[in-house]
């Protein structure tokens, strides 16, 4: 009873706190124009009341994790207990799984109103970023906030070869890859010496310095007005905006499961452990031979590849672009993609992308709250669950008699 | 004749006003077992440190012994240089990869003699999956000489104490070194453990013909294991010589047990 | 010659608003070791509030100018520091033994928060700023040259920096601040309540950003829920630029920052103003990491 007495004390002072703290910023709204102050009571009547419910949430949550196993990074298996992974592995599951899933993905543009396959081509973008962002971030353990001036480059270099050479899709896709490897490979070098937070800021400032560029030389890459007319990818013949969209999707769809696929197998590799055990524990890595100079290098270079492509399929799937899609905000997201997910999880991370990019869609009430809401999520999951939605789940090598 | 191994000569780390390691000498012997010991700070790990490459010594020489029994200067060389060079190292305070298993913490350590890149991951051509194949063979060979085989797919961290600074040994056996550098590997472990420890680093250096450079605070163990021990104190070489004799040198106890 | 003076002028005002907001940084750095992502938005907050307050008082109230600019400096103070240090107890506290990514994600995502719910509280419009700081008659002639409000902030910035140190030197907060700075594990050692410490210097810190706030909103006229996130970095830059932990660095950096950004637009190019602090950033952690009058860390193996 003493324990209740006290919790609700706190939450009480918490809420009381919380209501003071917010009046000016959410109960008085000043107009100067008209000179009316307008005061929004109710505002703190619900600030009063969510936190002190809320409180007791947190303060619930603190208490179990602090008690807790601590955090783990990773799934450890326990026998018997049951794991949708594990039931998703087994072969008879797994078969007619992945068969359902195919035809409805290759139907899915016909079984829908448009708008939704050209969401869902969005969303599919979104998971290849996400994925790219994560090699640097989950598997490198390299903050990098700047991801979206990958993506730029990509857009641009479809853009721009078009603008000058009248080059088309199928060519600028490879070359856009290939411009956010070199890329990649130049924000790298300066980076090489910097840990930690330095990495993100700096980063940070390249992706800005990346947008500002393009904003400024006019005369080269039009400026804020961008490249408008890009060509969409044609199949054979040129197609109709339906068409070509429903044709991005499929491309799209190639493109996810090719980037899962090659990440998968930098994953179990020399390279990925290599990534891995810099990510870990530098300087342990630098003793095992490890050059950490080439394999940041070569994180950025393969994380940057993906923006690259991706930067071309937005090019073609909107046809205009210009530095306004590629700030700051552009690369927090993908982050919030790759933390909410699962930070070094393929799963996670197509899972955050997905949330990430049709939640807004189609909670459109919420969509106002959008930023404030993926803000939270990055607290809550910092604090809570670091690992991710779905969580890393290490590979089992088969040593002796051991099954998987 | 034994080659040299590793030949320091007068060597000096200075950081800011402080000079750390004062006009040293030492050099290392095919196949011995040798000890650094002395007082804490007197600049042991700044010498394992400056060896291995993490610091560039401030006066002085470190030379390795090459491929073609050519001495090597190593003086400013990266760390992953001076392990492709034949040195491997474990660390004071444990610095396990703690996320990835005790196999995978092996498999980091066969990095350096590995070739595949990017291009054999993606692509998975016969060379680079032989070779995984036998990454995964020569780690779990490396876990069973020092029998930690059913930690093979345990998470580094939730290995017992005593398992975890074994297994940072076997890590750096994975890189087929020529010298084996110890940083303290006894330090809290129980006498049982110790005694164990005593037996397999032995059997390392008889086994896999590696030779070994420890540091080490617990004294039953130097005697027991090295041929030769130096003895530092406040960054300078006070003894060097045989356990016998550094037993009874007047410098040692005066270091070890003050004025 | 005019034209020299009056860059002089403007580098040293922005100089002066950065440093402000640095050492918040720098110091927050130098207990936690932690980035703060979301300082930007404590300035931007204490900008809001002395608009919100200030103008709640023109309206309702016949109070002279002064008075009013005083209570909403107050005002954007003790929010300012209020949203500090609660920040600090939500988002950071926890994670003080967590890796430093985590934490700095958390740091992030508190400045999503931030900046999104003044957004919402309020407006995404700019919202004009009637100055509140009267002409001082003395500096009529030399109008051209400074005006008052830049006057202001310069006083203002050296009275803090002159408070601060002081606090810093002299007083027992001061003392175990810098002990915990250097060795937090032998602060508590020797009885040093840490957890006060930390939420002192949070409160400091916010303090003399959402003094830069209530200066800055003073001065351009208007501010809008978005001035936290570009002054931040700025300031950050400064800060680094200095030498990250070290206060006297964070002036120094903010000083050279503002004087760059200054003299950049005025003879260079002023569309590359915000750039010239990237470029200054990526400089000095390439060549000097530990910035101009920091110190070299080295990291213990």
């Amino acid at each position: 009873m003493n324990y209740f007495l006290q919790e609700t004390k706190k939450s009480v002072l918490s809420a009381l706190w919380l209501m003071i703290l917010t009046f000016p910023l959410m109960v008085l709204k000043v107009n100067i124009f008209e000179s009316v102050v307008t005061l929004r009571w109710n505002n703190m009547i619900w600030i009063g009341i969510g936190t002190f419910f809320l409180s007791w949430l947190w303060r619930f949550l603190l208490d179990r994790k602090e008690n807790g196993s601590g955090n783990k990074t990773q799934e450890t298996e326990i026998p018997g207990k049951f794991s949708l992974r594990k039931s998703l592995n087994e072969k008879r599951i797994k078969i007619p799984t992945l068969a359902v899933l195919a035809v409805l993905v290759l139907a899915f543009p016909f079984m829908v109103k448009f708008y939704q396959v050209s969401i869902m081509t969005s969303a599919l973008m979104f998971v290849i970023l996400g994925l790219g962002l994560n090699i640097v971030i989950g598997y490198g353990g390299l903050l990098h906030l700047g991801y979206a001036a990958f993506y730029a480059m990509g857009a641009y270099s479809y853009g721009l070869l078009y603008l000058y050479w009248g080059v088309q899709f199928w060519v600028a896709l490879p070359l856009g890859a290939v411009s956010g490897a070199v890329f990649g490979i130049v924000i790298g070098v300066p980076v090489l010496r910097l840990r930690g937070d330095y990495l993100a800021i700096v980063t940070l400032a390249f992706g800005e310095i990346a947008r500002l560029l393009l904003e400024n030389m006019s005369g080269f890459t039009k400026g804020p007005e961008g490249i408008a007319q890009i060509p969409r990818p044609a199949f054979f013949v040129k197609l109709s905006l339906q068409g070509a969209t429903t044709y991005l999707f499929y491309i799209c769809i190639v493109l996810v499961l090719f980037t899962i696929f090659i990440i998968r197998r930098l994953e179990d590799s020399r390279i990925g452990r290599a990534l891995e055990a810099m990510k870990e524990d530098d300087i342990a890595a630098q003793s095992m031979g490890i050059d950490l100079a080439k394999t940041k290098l070569i994180t950025f270079a393969l994380g940057a590849v993906w923006a690259g492509m991706v930067g071309v399929l937005l090019a073609s799937k909107t046809t205009y672009i210009n530095p306004g899609s590629f700030t700051l905000m552009e690369s927090v997201m993908i982050l919030v993609a790759v933390v909410l997910g699962g930070t070094g999880s393929i799963p996670g991370v197509i899972l955050g992308a997905f949330l990430v990019t049709l939640i807004p869609e189609y909670f459109r009430v919420l969509a106002d709250y959008r930023m404030l809401m993926f803000g939270v999520a990055l607290v809550v999951m910092s604090i809570f669950r670091p690992q991710g939605i779905i969580p890393r789940v290490r590979k089992r090598y088969l040593v002796g008699e051991d099954k998987i | 004749m034994s080659r040299t191994i590793l030949d320091i000569t007068d060597f000096s780390m200075v950081f800011g006003g402080l000079r750390a390691v004062d006009h040293v000498h030492m050099h290392i012997d095919e196949g011995e077992i040798v000890a650094l010991i002395g007082p804490n700070g007197a600049g042991k790990t700044t010498l394992f440190n400056c060896v291995t490459g993490v610091y560039t010594p401030s006066e002085g020489d470190i030379r390795v012994s090459g491929s073609d029994s050519e001495m090597i200067r190593t003086n400013g060389k990266k760390p992953n240089k001076i392990t492709e060079l034949g040195l491997a190292r474990t660390f004071q305070n444990i610095r396990l990869f703690s996320s990835m298993t005790a196999l995978e913490n092996v498999m980091i350590g066969r990095h350096p003699k590995l070739k595949a890149g990017i291009f054999g991951a993606i692509f998975r051509d016969k060379k680079t999956m032989t070779e995984e194949a036998q990454v995964i063979t020569d780690s779990l060979s490396i876990l069973r000489k020092l029998d930690l085989e059913k930690y093979a797919n345990e998470p580094a961290s939730s290995l017992p104490y005593g398992a975890q600074r074994l297994l940072e040994i076997a890590r750096a056996m994975a890189t087929e070194p020529q010298l084996l550098l110890l940083d303290e590997p006894a330090a809290g472990m129980n006498p049982q453990e110790t005694k164990e420890l005593d037996d397999t680093i032995k059997r390392i250096r008889d086994e896999e013909g590696m030779t070994i450079l420890l540091i080490e605070h617990d004294m039953s163990l130097v005697m027991s294991l090295s041929e030769r021990i130096y003895v530092l104190d406040y960054g300078k070489m006070i003894a060097q010589g045989s356990p016998d004799e550094m037993k009874s040198d007047p410098a040692v106890i005066k270091a070890y047990l003050g004025e | 010659m005019k034209y020299f003076l009056q860059l002089v002028l403007a580098g040293l005002t922005k100089g002066s608003i950065y440093a402000l907001i640095a050492l918040g940084y720098t110091m927050v750095y130098g207990i936690i070791k932690l980035i703060n992502f979301a300082h930007g938005e404590i300035y931007m907050i204490g900008a809001f509030t002395a608009l919100i307050v200030g103008g709640a008082l023109q309206i309702t109230t016949g109070l002279p100018p002064l008075s009013i600019l005083a209570i909403s400096l107050a005002a954007a103070i003790f929010f300012s520091s209020g949203y500090g240090v609660t920040m600090e107890k939500i988002a950071y506290k926890p994670l003080r033994n967590a890796p430093r990514l985590t934490a700095l994600i958390s740091a992030i995502g508190m400045s999503l928060i931030l900046q999104n719910y003044v957004l919402l509280a309020q407006t995404s419009d700019f919202l004009p700023f009637r100055s509140m700081i009267p002409n001082f008659p003395f500096l009529t002639p030399g109008k051209s040259l400074v005006t008052t409000t830049q006057l202001v902030i310069l006083v203002t910035t050296i009275v803090v920096m002159v408070l601060l140190t002081l606090l810093i030197k002299f007083t027992k907060m001061g003392k175990a601040m810098r002990a915990t700075s250097q060795d937090k594990v032998m602060a508590q050692l020797v009885g040093i309540d840490i957890n006060k410490v930390i939420t002192f210097t949070f409160a400091i810190g916010s303090a003399t950003a959402a003094i830069g706030g209530v200066l800055i909103a003073n001065h351009m006229g208007q501010i809008n829920f978005y001035i936290g996130f570009l002054a931040g970095i700025k300031a950050f830059v400064a800060a680094v630029l200095g030498g990250i932990g070290s206060i006297p660095g964070a002036v120094l950096g903010s000083l050279v920052l503002g004087m760059t950004e200054s003299f950049g637009a005025g003879y260079i190019s002023s569309a590359y103003e915000d750039a010239f602090a990237f470029v200054i950033l990526i400089i000095i952690l390439i060549f000097k990491p530990s910035g101009l009058l920091g110190r070299n860390e080295i990291e213990k193996v």
